[in-house]
């Protein structure tokens, strides 16, 4: 089997018991290879995974869009509808419908939606919460 | 019907190029059977060989080397003409481009790092390239890129690091 390796790796894997420290064999260029390499990694992280990050709010009432909220300070609205008032509280990244007047609640208890498409729906109250991230909406909508 | 006898003439270059491909395709049996978090991630230790060669014997020899590996690899694992040999044939030529050029660069300041790391990210690209537009067309297969580009780094150093230490050993015995 010897006999089949090159003669250079054969004289390597005879010193297998050397060694040594690692970085003697990086170069200034390796360096600012490496370096470049690593932002260029981070970037493309940053890049092609924002897509999921909602940034904002959007509160419809009859399909129609009535205030959106930016997800990067907390604040709570107030949104009139038939039934009366929906409260929307949004903090940073996340928002929920705080408090409705319909009768069933399923909107309040959805709690808090996260995800870029996202959406709490307050159907007697006619009223709406979706969250929106950069670009394009992938999905019409996300439920759990 | 007379018996004709066909020579083929081999020479010292083809022993030594069929030598450095038999450590390659040795390394890539090897791999085959390390398990892998994702489909298309792994050491590419093979690549070893392929930049031990080209440091030491130029670019000619590389490309023979790892062509050769890549289709006698697949066929000893029995990928040949799979898709994912097509995927391991499209890394290497794409890095076999980016090596052509990475060896160009001034050897003082630029090492073996250096030219792994462009070439294991070259590798990636021509595998999303073509996975984007014959495996998987869609977008969809971007979303991997992080990944596969992290993995890109990790193995392109370690596999630069352990060339240039195999290079400096054998120009110092």
């Amino acid at each position: 089997m010897k006999a089949v390796l090159p003669e250079d790796l054969r004289e390597v894997f005879s010193k297998a018991g050397y060694s040594g420290s690692w970085h003697k064999y990086l170069k200034v260029g390796d360096w600012l290879v490496l370096f470049l390499s690593c932002a260029l990694v981070v970037l493309s992280y940053t890049l092609l995974w924002r897509g999921g990050v909602a940034d904002r709010a959007i509160v419809k009432r009859d399909g129609q869009t009535i205030i959106e909220i930016s997800l990067n300070s907390a604040s709570k609205t107030r949104v009139e509808g038939p039934l009366g008032t929906t409260v929307i509280e949004v903090q940073p990244g996340r928002a929920r419908v705080f408090s409705d007047p319909g009768p069933r609640q399923y909107c309040v208890q959805q709690g808090w939606l996260t995800r870029a498409g996202a959406v709490a729906i307050c159907a007697p109250n006619h009223i709406t919460l979706e969250l929106n991230g950069r670009g394009e909406a992938r999905y019409d909508s996300l439920g759990y | 019907m007379t018996l004709s006898v066909i020579e083929l003439p081999v020479t010292e270059d083809d022993r030594r190029i069929a030598r450095y491909t038999a450590a390659a395709i040795a390394l890539t049996v090897a791999e085959a059977a390390l398990p892998s978090p994702l489909p298309g991630i792994k050491p590419g230790l093979a690549n070893i060989v392929v930049l031990v060669v080209l440091l030491r014997y130029g670019w000619r020899d590389a490309a023979w080397v790892s062509l050769l590996r890549v289709v006698a690899g697949s066929l000893v694992i029995g990928q040949l003409f799979a898709p994912g040999f097509f995927l391991a044939l499209a890394g290497a030529v794409s890095s076999l481009a980016a090596l052509f050029l990475a060896v160009q660069l001034p050897r003082r300041w630029f090492g073996a790092v250096t030219i792994s790391l462009l070439a294991a990210f070259a590798h990636i690209g021509g595998q999303l390239l073509l996975a984007r537009l014959w495996l998987v067309p869609h977008d969809g297969v971007f979303y991997l890129a992080p990944l596969f580009a992290t993995a890109a780094l990790i193995f392109g150093t370690i596999n630069g690091l352990i060339a240039a230490r195999l290079i400096m050993q054998v120009e110092t015995i």
